[in-house]
């Protein structure tokens, strides 16, 4: 049985529909890219998923609890004043959504160590979360996704603002941890080279159409001119894909790297 | 007016059990008020703090004036525009404007309930700035009722109302029902406020509400440390200020809201200095 199914799944919004008939089965330990311009409703997708956003038709279903997705967010400053040490973000990301005073017992505290340290972050354990720089952040947010030991990552953006350096050492540490705990990952990216070595298939999203398939089945020229309606290229270069002109009509003169 | 008007012990031994149900009533007060505020700074709701207490004024004047039991019309107020609040505005924009917009009318509806009411000046200020003998036992009855529920009731969502406050986007993805705990601590807030305008009145709610825990917001970070030392902070202010204002002539207020901000002051210095600013 699957981990994730979503069967017809459609959103539209005023008559337009974000996407459509999405059918896709995830299974244990699957890595999933999900591609797509801004606005093409990637960040919907994965609210459907989470069950906080409601479908137009169609089904989702997953096959475990909502407290059994561990969520990684994009990349935000948060207020330097903000009174949230690292070391509890990451233990609410275990515990977090359970009624009750937030006693912490010696179990506790050794799993959100140990989540800390998979990330290489045992050190910012008592920082404040405004403190941090943006590639610490995106890593104690890795460690606060996988301290619940989830069966799916759901990452959304998680590498934006971050330089390329801290764009693979985040990318990295997803991957890894989900070969430790065999969950499986959906991953929305506007750049699919920093995962490209991981993902195992692809979702695109254009102009209310999709696409699924593996990287080589979905990023090639017809597929993405057949989903933009327009002409694209797919270049390949030393194991990196170029699209160009996918964006054309949103910014001029302007190649993107998908 | 001398100086034995503002402090005056020479008869302290014999004024301590006349307010023994106003000291009761007040470090009840600290504690709630102390633990509810810590929320009420997570989730930047101070001055929606202020317009929940006008309406708070505003119920227990009309009740007042209609001779029902004050306790009660300032709890319906307070609830009532918590609701108002919780359910209209839940962006913080819409959030400020409308508190903008309930508390003049709610103070201007007290006003009217005060300047209608024949009994004598002096209760009618108390609604406004506080009052220290006047806690009967019904009164410090209902006091407790109020803590036991804001207690209780906190101690059964603080985890994920703490989750939801400080990190709202994955708190809502990991399944934390923020809208609810919002509306269901807006009702604890509006209690917490009621609770407050019988004893310190409905202008200085703030010094309990909000002052002691942005001055332990401005010393720790910790889950733990917050609130103890924002309970401490409010009992320190409360009984402390009941006391001294026993020996004196004027009111409990004050008191009470001197020692918070002093308090606060200190908070924000001490914080200056460990931080080698």
């Amino acid at each position: 049985m699957s981990l994730l199914r979503l069967s017809n799944a459609t959103l539209s919004f005023d008559e337009r529909a974000l996407w459509s008939g999405v059918d896709l089965e995830v299974q244990q330990g699957e890595f999933i890219a999900l591609i797509g311009a801004n606005g093409s409703g990637k960040s919907m997708l994965l609210k459907a998923i989470l069950g906080t956003q409601h479908l137009t038709s169609g089904e989702i279903s997953f096959a475990g609890k909502q407290s059994e997705i561990g969520y990684v967010p994009q990349h935000r400053n948060a207020d330097s004043g903000l009174p949230l040490r690292v070391f509890d973000a990451v233990r609410f990301g275990l515990d977090g959504h359970k009624l009750g005073l937030p006693i912490s017992s010696k179990e506790l505290r050794s799993r959100v160590n140990a989540a800390l340290a998979e990330v290489e972050a045992s050190h910012l354990a008592q920082e404040r979360v405004g403190d941090l720089s943006g590639g610490e952040m995106q890593r104690v947010r890795v460690a606060q996704a996988i301290v619940s030991k989830p069966k799916l990552i759901l990452a959304d953006e998680p590498l934006s603002a971050l330089d390329l350096n801290h764009q693979q050492r985040v990318a990295e540490l997803i991957n890894k941890q989900r070969k430790a705990l065999g969950s499986a990952v959906i991953f929305v990216t506007h750049d699919l080279n920093p995962i490209i070595d991981y993902v195992d298939r692809v979702i695109y999203l254009a102009q209310g159409k999709h696409s699924i398939g593996t990287t080589d089945e979905v990023m090639r020229s017809e597929v993405l001119s057949e989903l933009y309606g327009a002409e694209i290229d797919v270049v390949r270069n030393q194991g990196r894909i170029v699209v160009l002109g996918a964006h054309d009509h949103q910014h001029h003169d302007q190649e993107e790297w998908v | 007016m001398d100086f034995s008007d503002i402090i005056n012990f020479s008869d302290y031994d014999q004024l301590i059990p006349l307010v023994l149900n106003s000291l009761w009533a007040g470090a009840l007060l600290a504690l709630i008020g102390g633990l509810v505020g810590v929320f009420v700074m997570h989730r930047e709701l101070s001055f929606a703090v202020h317009g929940i207490s006008e309406l708070s004024f505003a119920g227990a004047a009309v009740f007042l004036l209609f001779s029902l039991d004050v306790v009660f019309g300032a709890v319906f107020g307070s609830l009532l525009a918590a609701a108002i609040i919780a359910f209209l505005g839940d962006k913080a924009r819409d959030r400020n404007s409308i508190v903008a917009v309930l508390m003049p009318f709610g103070l201007g509806l007290g006003i009217l309930a005060l300047a209608l009411y024949p009994g004598r000046a002096a209760n009618k200020f108390g609604l406004l700035t506080g009052q220290i003998v006047a806690v009967d036992d019904p009164k410090l009855g209902a006091m407790v009722v109020i803590a036991l529920v804001v207690l209780l009731t906190l101690a059964v969502i603080w985890r994920p109302l703490t989750f939801a406050s400080l990190d709202q986007e994955v708190a809502r993805a990991r399944g934390v029902n923020d809208r609810l705990l919002g509306i269901v601590f807006m009702m604890l807030l509006g209690l917490a406020v009621a609770g407050a305008v019988q004893i310190v009145g409905a202008l200085l709610v703030l010094a309990l509400l909000v002052t002691p825990a942005a001055a332990a917001l401005r010393l720790t970070s910790s889950q733990l440390w917050v609130p103890v030392l924002s309970v401490t902070f409010a009992l320190v202010s409360m009984v402390g200020g009941t006391l001294l204002a026993l020996g004196g002539t004027l009111p409990i207020s004050p008191y009470v809201t001197t020692i918070s901000f002093l308090i606060y002051l200190a908070a924000r210095l001490v914080a200056k200095v460990r931080n080698g600013a």
